[in-house]
């Protein structure tokens, strides 16, 4: 398999605005809407060629219902999503099903998204003919072992079916799946999440060298803070359905700006005792509040320590660059900057 | 030396099936204990951590299984208990606090009758003194407004306060010992960090003993004292956190914190994987299980029966504290 080469064409090669998943919620006898799950509340995004996105936060944050919304897995509500340019909210069903060619989804449990009684090869060469990819039989086989080869499987793993691999093997089978019609983009939501410390490394090298050499652009999605970091060129923090931070990975992890982002790396478990016994810690109180009825103003202000009087609870502060940090680094909090010098007072300290 | 709370001796679980051939999940595995002190089992899916535990409370079906050797607990022997007399001392001297908070807890029950139960089966109170002991528990792992709570059922709990829930279940009798088996794998970063935090201080302040059983080595690197690291049925390199994560002997457990993504690791730092799949192992008696995957491996590792010794570097560095084992022939960062 030869890297093509791809389109030049100017901008992010994906751009989300304003991206909106609401979940109506519906009651009575009438099945009336009586109010909406906010999964997805507002998000902006861009992810340029070649690079990665990687996108973070808890379990019910929103951040895989916004890796499928830009995939039109889930319809969105509201916003747009481009891919190289093209609406992809505006699209017809045939004109989707095209698009769909240049971005792919890697899921968490590969062994769910294959059909058990079907040949890996088998299974890998269908998308090739529903999309008429051009060559027959032959050739589509031959692009399927070379691409089987290429993730690291061994020889005649075509002829397996899903069950005869290994925990690590299978996700290799999900990201030739995924590989299989040349996409561009490849969303993938917690790659690693299912499998062993050991063997994560193994597929986390194998999706760099991949994007080296096939020049992909990723949107990674997971909750390992760690595994974010050592993936992404850039990094979005969401909260209850929106990002509350954004920036260069170094710069985000150096230097977090928002009390969440701080919180989140405070309790980061890291392999080394030293570090563990010295590191400041953030215990934040509390669970995440409904998405279906997300808290006034801003969304993290229930749970923060550095929670201030009025301002934070009627205004909803929005993405911002803050003086002394990179432009590229932007986050959402009324008091970033005052909570970096120490000025405002942590509640928890009283 | 007095004996500890716990000690395991030569622990094996082998897993019979009629026309398969056996499966030895625990093979031989040997630690101890002490009050107040928190012991890590760590190692990956497969290793015989979870099984360890389950025949450490006599949890195991006895059909099908085989389990021998020894688990001395304040010097009775569980192994060899009348079912009965272990039963009446799980919940109130051990107790097992279990990773998924959904499925541990009855759904159909209130939360103050699942917490109640094991105090009217282990205690004399009565009804109101169980109920007002449930109430304070619950305030103690930190469960706000526990008086309503007392009514309320597992699914209207999010997965944190199930936890903390189980784990105010394993506290009620205050046992000497807490088996905590993946206690946090099914929570967000910052509700883990929150319910560590709460078992840890339970254990400084009332001086139980805990085993922990993870495969996360930050959470090991957090919370443990004495680290015990399995790979296909045995252990293969115990020692003191603090030595373990900064001289570790064993292949497999250097192959890890190598093989880890870290938060604060610098920018661009790669990773070095361990290759292959627990899948790709030797047996025990061929030599070490690791071999197939290990980059330092040679002919003098397979054979079998290698010991779970002190490194020659360890016994130079402190003769007199030869407390770092590992049970490898070509160790990390040793000098000869």
């Amino acid at each position: 398999m030869t890297a093509r080469p791809r389109d030049a064409a100017d901008g992010p090669l994906l751009q989300v605005r304003g991206l909106e998943v609401h979940y109506p919620i519906r009651s009575g006898l009438l099945k009336r809407t009586v109010g909406a799950v906010q999964a997805v509340d507002g998000v902006d995004l861009d992810v340029e060629r070649g690079t990665t996105y990687g996108l973070v936060g808890e379990s019910g944050c929103g951040k895989s219902t916004l890796g499928r919304a830009v995939l039109r897995l889930t319809e969105p509500t509201g916003g747009s999503v481009r891919i190289a340019g093209e609406d992809v909210r505006a699209m017809g069903p045939e004109a989707l099903r095209r698009a769909r060619r240049q971005m792919q989804m890697v899921f968490q449990d590969p062994l769910a998204s294959l059909d058990p009684r079907q040949s890996v090869e088998s299974a890998l060469v269908e998308p090739l003919r529903v999309h008429g990819i051009e060559g027959g039989p032959s050739a589509w086989r031959t692009r399927v072992r070379g691409l089987l080869d290429r993730v690291g499987l061994p020889a005649g793993a075509g002829a397996k079916y899903p069950h005869e691999f290994s925990g690590g093997q299978r996700q290799r089978v999900g990201i030739a799946r995924a590989l299989v019609l040349d996409p561009d983009l490849l969303v993938a939501d917690e790659p690693v999440s299912a499998l062993d410390v050991s063997v994560q490394a193994q597929v986390l090298v194998l999706l760099q060298e991949l994007q080296a050499d096939l020049g992909l652009t990723y949107l990674v999605i997971a909750h390992d803070l760690a595994v974010v970091k050592h993936m992404s060129t850039t990094v979005g923090v969401m909260y209850l359905g929106g990002i509350v931070e954004e920036g260069p990975s170094a710069q985000l992890y150096a230097r977090p700006l928002h009390p969440y982002t701080r919180a989140l790396l405070s309790a980061a478990p890291v392999p080394d005792p030293e570090a563990e016994a010295t590191r400041e810690r953030i215990l934040l109180r509390g669970d995440l509040p409904s998405p279906a009825d997300p808290p006034s103003g801003c969304r993290f202000r229930t749970r923060c320590p550095w929670v201030q009087p009025t301002r934070c609870a009627d205004e909803r502060p929005a993405l911002r660059v803050v003086a002394g940090h990179s432009t590229a680094q932007r986050v959402a909090c009324h008091w970033a900057e005052e909570i970096e010098a120490g000025t405002v007072s942590r509640a928890d300290a009283a | 030396m007095s004996p500890s709370l716990l000690e395991v001796e030569d622990l094996r679980v082998t897993f019979s099936r009629r026309g398969q051939p056996s499966t030895t999940a625990v093979d031989g595995v040997s630690f101890s204990v002490d009050a107040g002190e928190v012991v890590g089992l760590v190692g990956e899916s497969g290793c015989g951590k979870s099984v360890t535990s389950l025949a450490v409370m006599g949890l195991l079906p006895s059909r099908g299984t085989t389990v021998t050797g020894s688990v001395r607990f304040d010097g009775t022997d569980l192994l060899t208990m009348a079912p009965g007399q272990l039963a009446s001392r799980r919940g109130k001297d051990l107790a097992m606090v279990f990773q998924d908070p959904m499925t541990s807890l009855n759904p159909v029950l209130t939360l103050g009758r699942q917490l109640t139960e094991v105090l009217r089966a282990h205690t004399d109170l009565d009804r109101a003194a169980r109920k007002a002991e449930a109430l304070d528990l619950l305030g103690r792992v930190g469960i706000p407004d526990p008086r309503r709570r007392l009514g309320e059922y597992p699914h209207q709990l999010s997965g944190g306060m199930r936890q903390r829930v189980l784990i105010a279940i394993a506290l009620a009798c205050s046992p000497r010992l807490i088996i905590a088996d993946e206690p946090t794998t099914a929570l967000d970063v910052t509700i883990q960090a929150q319910v560590l935090d709460l078992l840890t201080t339970l254990v400084r302040e009332s001086g139980t003993a805990m085993v922990l059983i993870t495969h996360d080595l930050g959470v090991v690197a957090g919370t443990c004292d004495r680290v015990n690291v399995l790979y296909a049925g045995r252990v293969v390199e115990s020692a003191s956190r603090h030595d373990l994560f900064a001289r570790p002997r064993h292949r497999y457990t250097s192959g890890l914190l190598a093989a880890v993504p870290r938060v604060d690791a610098p920018e661009g730092s790669p990773l070095q994987p361990v290759p292959g799949s627990v899948r790709d192992r030797l047996e025990w008696d061929a030599g070490c299980a690791f071999l197939p995957r290990c980059g330092r491996g040679d002919d003098a590792c397979r054979t079998g029966g290698i010991p779970l010794a002190p490194t020659a570097t360890d016994l130079a560095l402190s003769p007199g504290n030869p407390d770092h084992e590992a049970r490898c022939v070509h160790p990390a960062g040793a000098t000869t």
